[in-house]
């Protein structure tokens, strides 16, 4: 089993990734570069946080267009997991295999903090191992976080329940307080019709370690790891 | 107008233009003449700093490398290193905020890649005026923008630092940026062109006139004319500077590269010059080669550029084909400029016409100048001035002014803008403890690093200041259970020529002489920033002296660290060290009274020593996991800091001693004082076991619990709900930064 972690020129969560599958989850990670147009053999990808190309113009919006991204499309097509992180998400709506956007927060400053996300599908290879409701605690770090879609798109996204998380408060409740970045619907992180591609702001890579504040975001990278190897979802 | 009559132009004043000329045995032309300027100007050639900054020790067992490299190294065991250093960029930022501190940022991240090292940590130490006045908030705005722009896009945390006020800052502020990088004992490098034959590589992006003169720029007074200097001001490509990082790194692991520095001041002038001269060696410089994003550039230009993201590279002899086509996957634009030579000089080249000969060792052996300080008798007035104030008769709405104080306030509003986790290092926070500390992937090791200095200590009493900055980066280092290593120091002062200022300067150096040497913790490098004053219609304003202290130090086991926020009810509240502080130089009465005036507390470099010895060992034994350094606004600020830290308020009975005031007991400063709370009898008793045989004071002041700060004191007692403190404690920066 191995994981192909993207690298673009600029991603900067790449090796976070890889630390977090390789060195805390056992799971062997590749780096594939922007330029690749084959991912070679690999059971799941994940495209890190960062400024790919500096995003410059429009977060994720030249790594969209990198040769690799046929392959990504190719491999999602076929029904493999794909795990877009913050830049990531961007990269993945960007190349129109998520909908919607991701525009500036509304304070137009960079955002770095824990926040609180509600599970809202445990059905999900990603989501797995967590119960629908259970509230996470996981940081976020981006300028541009700010889930929007025009009014369609975000009815299409709620009734196919493709919502996989939303920031709500501690105690698992949506607020206008909670939600900082403004996302619509609170929308944290979404997952293309199949299920088998999410794209979410939060990072999950950054709370698998008990020492560095949290272990909620592992749970989500074992749900791939134990969807791979086929093994039935743990209770 | 001969060159002679133009040298004030290239920064060299007569004296200088006639060394010169005995080096060169001739009239220099225009270019070597401008040159010389450059790297025999202050920021580069350090010749009014020189022969101070030589008293300060730089040995120990723990130094890898010292001073004279791109960055200091010391080892943090299990053959882990750590490469540090600070650097100011104050007179860009005060010109163009946001791009002068992205390109302070950019430009210290290179000094730690060019050791062979991978940055894993910022921390910066900033001064603005006051922030109710606009101009300090554009200021403030700015340089938090720039930082966060560059440091979050190159994908290295900003883990900590400091943010003071005070209107001596106001047209100058400081914005001094420290780096931190990790490696391996074995993967050090060093900026030297290697040997006769190599190629000089230059990569990253191409030249401009941007930053052009910077380091002269940098040595001279502002004044309103200086928005005219504004193409002094470099821009920063934090994503350059990414592929830059990634592409060395990949090439140091391969064994390509034999030497690397990066262009910084003086650009490509400094690096080439310094590099042949550590070699002692020469080089043949190409200009033709250098890739320019202008047309028309002259030879000096280029020479001088400050274009940010540029490195130059000597290839290990015979793989230089394998490294440009490392580069060239980076997607970074490369080309070998020069060629290593045995004749010792910097021979400058366009086409086939030596256009410039300079001896290597002249250009890095500038004049240096040894003057005769006098102290400022106002200072000398102010100092022996008694405190003269009324007693406060409402300490709790004192305490609330206190933690409104910009100085004393979080700092969230700041370091929310920028990523402390991108690395998954981080294991302190901003905000949590006194000092930030980092774990090492696959050992257990962790790394803490800090930044002080009480600009007020230091213009009261120099010498005395300057050892209270040294003081209490290591008391901030011990209050998280790390042992000090070394420091990198950025000295911020005036005008040299003053003898005001000079007396400052070497005062302020003696000083952190004494207690680096008594706290064992060497100075590996650092930065001087001269100049920092602001020249109007009336005279000067001078910035207080501010030589920032930035430290680092190890945990021998990250998973036992102490931060500041009280963890659970019913822990017992210890003091280490004296009950009352003094109110001369103290923030209190600053902002309460208004007055700068008295002597900064005394400072006993033993019993500090003894003070952090005990608070580490209590911390690394697993004894105590909540520490906090006493520092501006005292005991009682220092109890609502933890209070508020943790969430959970505290009951707390400060001891009366006869003659002393309230307000020193409550908000009074002293060196040598941290507090501790510890869970349970036994582990108080261990901690008072340890006080006893060490001689230090250890008093029991109260324990954790409740919503409210309770203090007690012979004269009566005052409660104040977190909720009032939090909100006065956030208000000032989030005001400021909207």
């Amino acid at each position: 089993m191995t994981i192909a972690v993207v690298r673009f020129p600029g991603s900067n969560c790449d090796d976070d990734a890889r630390h977090a599958f390789e060195f805390v989850l056992g799971a062997p990670v590749r780096y594939v570069w922007h330029r690749d147009t084959a991912l070679g053999r690999v059971d799941a990808v994940v495209l890190p946080g960062g400024f790919s190309y500096g995003d410059y113009l429009r977060g994720g919006a030249l790594a969209a267009l990198s040769p690799v991204m046929e392959a990504v499309r190719r491999f999602a097509e076929r029904g493999g997991p794909v795990l877009g992180i913050c830049n990531g998400w961007q990269i993945l709506t960007e190349a129109r295999l998520l909908p919607g956007q991701l525009a500036r927060n509304p304070s137009l400053h960079f955002k770095c903090q824990d926040v609180h996300l509600r599970v809202e599908r445990d059905d999900l290879l990603f989501t797995r191992h967590y119960r629908k409701g259970q509230v996470l605690r996981v940081p976020i770090a981006h300028n541009e976080g700010r889930f929007y879609a025009d009014a369609e798109t975000l009815t299409r996204i709620e009734d196919g329940g493709r919502v996989a998380f939303r920031y709500v408060d501690a105690g698992g409740l949506e607020t206008v307080e909670a939600n900082a970045n403004g996302s619509a619907h609170a929308i944290a992180g979404v997952v293309n019709e199949r299920g088998n591609v999410l794209g979410m702001m939060p990072h999950p890579e950054r709370a698998v370690e008990a020492l560095l504040g949290s272990t909620d975001g592992a749970p989500l990278l074992r749900g791939v790891l134990d969807h791979l190897a086929g093994s039935r979802p743990s209770a | 107008m001969s060159i002679r009559e133009r040298a004030a132009g290239f920064g060299l004043n007569e004296d200088e233009f006639d060394l010169v000329e005995r080096h060169l045995g001739r009239e220099p032309n225009a270019l070597e003449a401008g040159v010389f300027g450059a790297l025999w100007s202050e920021h580069c050639g350090y010749k009014n700093s020189r022969p101070l900054l030589r008293r300060l020790p730089t040995e120990g067992p723990q130094v890898l490398q010292g001073p004279g490299e791109n960055a200091g190294v010391v080892d943090v065991g299990d053959g882990w290193a750590v490469a540090f250093k600070m650097e100011s960029h104050n007179h860009p930022s005060a010109v163009e905020p946001v791009q002068g501190a992205a390109t302070g940022v950019g430009g210290i991240l290179r000094d730690i890649f060019a050791m062979g090292a991978r940055p894993v940590a910022v921390l910066d130490s900033l001064r603005f005026g006051e922030p109710t006045e606009a101009r300090n908030r554009f200021l403030l705005h700015g340089v938090v923008e720039g930082i966060s722009l560059y440091g979050n896009a190159i994908g290295v945390p900003t883990v900590g630092g400091e943010i003071a006020f005070h209107p001596c800052y106001q047209e100058n502020p400081l914005v001094n940026v420290m780096a931190l990088g990790l490696l391996r004992h074995d993967e050090l490098k060093r900026g030297t062109v290697g040997e006769v034959g190599n190629s000089l590589i230059y990569v990253g992006s191409k030249t401009g006139r941007d930053g052009l003169g910077g380091a002269v720029f940098a040595s001279a007074d502002l004044s309103e004319a200086s928005d005219a200097d504004r193409p002094a001001v470099q821009v920063g490509d934090p994503f350059m500077e990414k592929l830059l990082l990634e592409a060395c790194l990949e090439a140091y692991a391969r064994g390509l590269v034999a030497g690397v520095q990066d262009m910084g001041a003086a650009g490509l002038s400094s690096s080439v010059a310094e590099m042949a001269h550590r070699a002692e060696l020469g080089v043949d410089l190409y200009l033709d080669r250098v890739p320019r994003r202008e047309e028309g550039m002259s030879a000096l230009e280029v020479m001088l550029s400050e274009s940010q993201e540029r490195m130059l590279l000597t290839a290990t002899p015979g793989r230089e084909e394998d490294l440009l086509a490392l580069l060239e996957h980076w997607e970074l634009d490369a080309h070998v400029i020069g060629v290593v030579k045995p004749h010792g000089r910097l021979r400058l080249y366009e086409g086939q016409h030596l256009v410039g000969d300079l001896p290597v060792a002249a250009l890095n052996e500038p004049p240096t100048y040894i003057r005769e300080g006098v102290e400022d008798e106002e200072v000398v007035r102010l100092r022996s001035t008694p405190v003269d104030v009324p007693e406060t008769a409402d300490p709790a709405g004192a305490l609330l002014r206190l933690l409104e104080s910009p100085t004393v306030a979080s700092k969230e509003a700041v370091y929310r803008r920028y990523d402390h986790q991108v690395m998954t290092n981080t294991v302190v926070l901003p905000g949590q403890a006194d000092a930030a500390v980092l774990r090492i992937k696959g050992s257990p090791l962790g790394v803490a690093a800090t930044v002080d200095c009480n600009a007020r200590y230091v213009r009261l009493e120099p010498r005395l200041g300057a050892a209270h900055a040294v003081a209490e980066a290591a008391r901030n280092l011990s209050c998280v259970g790390a042992t000090p290593l070394g420091v990198t120091d950025n000295l911020n002062f005036g005008n040299p020529y003053l003898p005001e200022v000079y007396y400052q300067l070497e005062e302020a150096i003696e000083g952190l002489r004494d207690a680096c040497l008594a706290l064992g913790t060497p100075v590996t490098g650092g930065n001087v920033s001269l100049y920092n004053q602001y020249r109007d219609g009336t005279g000067y304003r001078a910035i207080h002296p501010t030589p920032t202290v930035g430290m680092v130090g190890v945990l021998p086991d990250a998973t036992r660290r102490a931060t500041m926020g009280l963890k659970r009810d019913g822990d017992r509240i210890l003091l280490i060290g004296e009950a009352a502080g003094e109110l001369g130089a103290s923030e209190m009465l600053y902002r309460l009274h208004g007055l700068e005036l008295g002597a900064p507390p005394a400072l006993d470099l033993e019993r500090e020593a003894a003070v952090q010895r005990l608070v580490r060992g209590l911390v690394q034994e697993g004894v105590c996991d909540t520490a906090h350094d006493i520092s501006e606004g005292g005991l009682a600020v220092a109890l609502a800091e933890m209070a508020m830290a943790g969430g959970r308020g505290l009951d707390a009975s400060l001891p009366s001693e006869p003659g002393v005031r309230d307000d020193a007991l409550l908000f009074g400063e002293a060196p040598a004082r941290v507090l501790l709370a510890v869970p349970g009898e036994s582990a108080a008793e261990r901690a008072e076991a340890l006080c006893r045989a060490a001689g230090v004071p250890c008093l029991r002041l109260g324990v954790s619990g409740g919503d409210a700060l309770r203090l007690r004191t012979a004269r009566g007692a005052f409660a104040v709900p977190l909720a009032s403190l939090l909100a006065a404690y956030h208000r000032p920066l989030s005001e400021a930064l909207g």
